[in-house]
């Protein structure tokens, strides 16, 4: 099985949040960058179809130079070798047009990307790319397993979840569950050294189409400060009669 | 000319975010000088849609899809938008919507903007407003293409009332003609209880109840206040409760009406999954946790004691209002 876990690289989830350029661009200084990690469960995910049933696990990432060392760690983490497609990401929609041509040049039977990055929130590359390159989608995928040619999985729904069929090749929007937390992987200084000989081959980019720009960024209104309550009996009263929630 | 509103539907009956999307897409119609065509799935109940400023509803009726399957869905909404002539199409938040969209935003060519909080800046260009970084901020966000797909959050526009004349049309599936051997096999679904997804007020507790079986007093005070139940990540990592429970940034986003938090420290993660809800109540032994500064209320108090205290109190609240 070929396998292709498409991965973002995306600020830290600790990260503090602000713009700069007149609030048209995210603040990148200070900042410390990640595999996103709905990615990063399909990779583990990966990790474990590779080991357990026989797969090779290639990873792609839309990004100038400065996403390699995320790359890297990728690789650290046992993908065996790695597409970076030389164009800044602007929206989902175009990276998803540069994802298929590898996609289509790769011939991969299983594609896993993130449900949605953490940063931009637009969930709709693994969507896409399904919908290009003619793939089955699975989206916010918990559970995967594959026989063959045949899917099993499961994906998360509002209250509850449901079981799937379906058949490769596939494309899955992943995200916790797919492996648990105790599962994810810290690179180990051999598989660091490894990577470091592994092919990041830099491939460049198609003519795409972008169909979205964020414009301008703003952050949410700073919080008032909060009411403490000496009592339960205050504290109903005041989400009663103040902010009439129940 | 229209706007076109997929309204979600289960067992025929139509879920609050319909009349959510239904207002928002009623809102867009009016600043673009158009009307509100709606398309729903086996739906039985399609005249109150004109409640909220629908004037024509598409109800797709087939056995086929008495279950929902993103593929055959988003094929027939793209086939609704092209009868219609729809240059915008509203969507919801919820799990299967967000399955479809990036779908129909393909067979459309259409720019989709997810997680929007309010009626669009402008029609032309078309700008809305979006949560983004996992609601630490926002966008305002263009959508250049002809077609244009808007998600809406949940719980953020609200549903308002704009009596319509209302017409029905009903169909059958158009044919699925993408490759599309996704099936539906078991939904395990909890039945007549609130979700994280829609729940007016969710109840959360962290690390602080110590342990699993102290879930108890947690779930009674979910069902004394009609909530649904959550939990932080550590709590969801331990196994303590299940992974649909855990809220944050990589868990499942609240934008409830009151969101209770009990013996959950505040991590930055978790404030940015929640910070949609509009009041925050914080219930913590600790006055130094994190998340009583961004919280609207809170107690400080030993969980143990305060929530079966609540529990009490709001029994005895209830009775007396209703």
């Amino acid at each position: 099985m070929k396998i292709l876990v498409c991965i973002s690289n995306v600020p830290d989830t600790t990260s503090k949040i602000n713009f700069t350029d007149g609030d048209t661009k995210f603040d990148t200084n200070g900042v410390q960058f990640v595999i996103n990690p709905n990615d990063e469960f399909g990779l583990t995910r990966a990790m474990w179809f590779k080991e357990k049933q026989g797969a090779t696990v290639h990873i792609a990432t839309v990004g100038g130079l400065t996403v390699e060392p995320t790359m890297r760690k990728a690789l650290a983490i046992g993908a065996d070798e790695a597409f970076r497609i030389n164009t800044e990401p602007t929206d989902g929609f175009s990276v998803a047009q540069q994802l298929a041509e590898v996609v289509k040049n790769g011939g991969y039977d299983l594609v896993i990307g993130g449900r949605e990055s953490i940063d931009y929130n637009g969930g709709m590359v693994p969507g896409i790319l399904a919908s290009l390159t003619n793939m089955n989608f699975i989206n916010s995928c918990i559970n995967l397993e594959i026989d063959g040619n045949n899917v099993t999985a499961v994906r998360e729904i509002d209250g509850g979840k449901e079981k799937l069929t379906s058949s490769l090749p596939l494309v899955v929007g992943g995200q916790k569950g797919l492996v648990e937390e105790s599962d994810l992987r810290i690179p180990n200084m051999r598989g660091i050294m490894m990577a470091r000989k592994k092919a990041l081959t830099v491939v460049e980019p198609v003519d795409a189409t972008k169909a979205t720009e964020d414009k301008k960024f703003d952050k949410p209104a700073p919080k008032g400060q909060v009411k403490l309550a000496d009592s339960v009996d205050q504290l109903v009263d005041l989400l009663h009669n103040e902010a009439k929630v129940i | 000319m229209s706007v076109l509103v997929y309204t979600e539907s289960e067992q025929g009956k139509f879920k609050k975010n319909a009349f959510e999307v239904a207002s928002y897409a009623s809102a867009v119609a009016k600043m673009m000088g158009t009307i509100v065509t709606a398309i729903a799935f086996n739906s039985t109940e399609n005249e109150s849609l004109g409640e909220y400023g629908v004037s024509k509803v598409i109800n797709v009726k087939d056995d086929a899809l008495a279950t929902f399957n993103a593929g055959s869905y988003a094929s027939s909404i793209a086939e609704a938008v092209k009868s219609t002539d729809a240059k915008v199409v509203i969507l919801s938040s919820s799990t299967d919507t967000k399955y479809l969209a990036p779908l129909l935003s393909a067979k459309l060519s259409a720019g989709y903007a997810p997680n929007v909080v309010q009626a669009p800046d402008s029609t032309s260009p078309f700008t809305v407003k979006r949560t983004a970084f996992s609601n630490k901020g926002f966008a305002h966000t263009q959508i250049d293409t002809d077609i244009k797909i808007v998600g809406v959050s949940n719980n953020a526009f609200g549903a308002h009332e704009n009596k319509t004349a209302i017409s029905v049309e009903e169909i059958g599936a158009v044919a699925d003609a993408a490759t599309n051997d996704t099936k539906s096999v078991e939904i395990d679904k909890v039945v007549g209880k609130a979700t994280i997804a829609d729940a007016d007020i969710v109840v959360s507790a962290g690390r602080g109840m110590k342990g699993p079986e102290n879930w108890g007093m947690i779930e009674e005070l979910a069902d004394v206040l009609g909530a649904a139940t959550a939990c932080s990540k550590p709590v969801s990592d331990l196994g303590w409760r299940p992974h649909g429970e855990h809220v944050g940034q990589t868990g499942k986003p609240v934008a409830s009406n009151l969101y209770i938090a009990i013996g959950i420290s505040g991590a930055i993660q978790h404030l940015a999954g929640v910070s949609a809800s509009k009041t925050k109540v914080v219930i913590n032994n600790d006055p130094e946790a994190p998340f009583f500064k961004a919280a609207d209320y809170g107690i400080v108090g030993d969980a143990f004691e305060v929530v079966p205290q609540l529990i009490e109190k709001l029994k005895d609240f209830k009775a007396q209002n209703g």
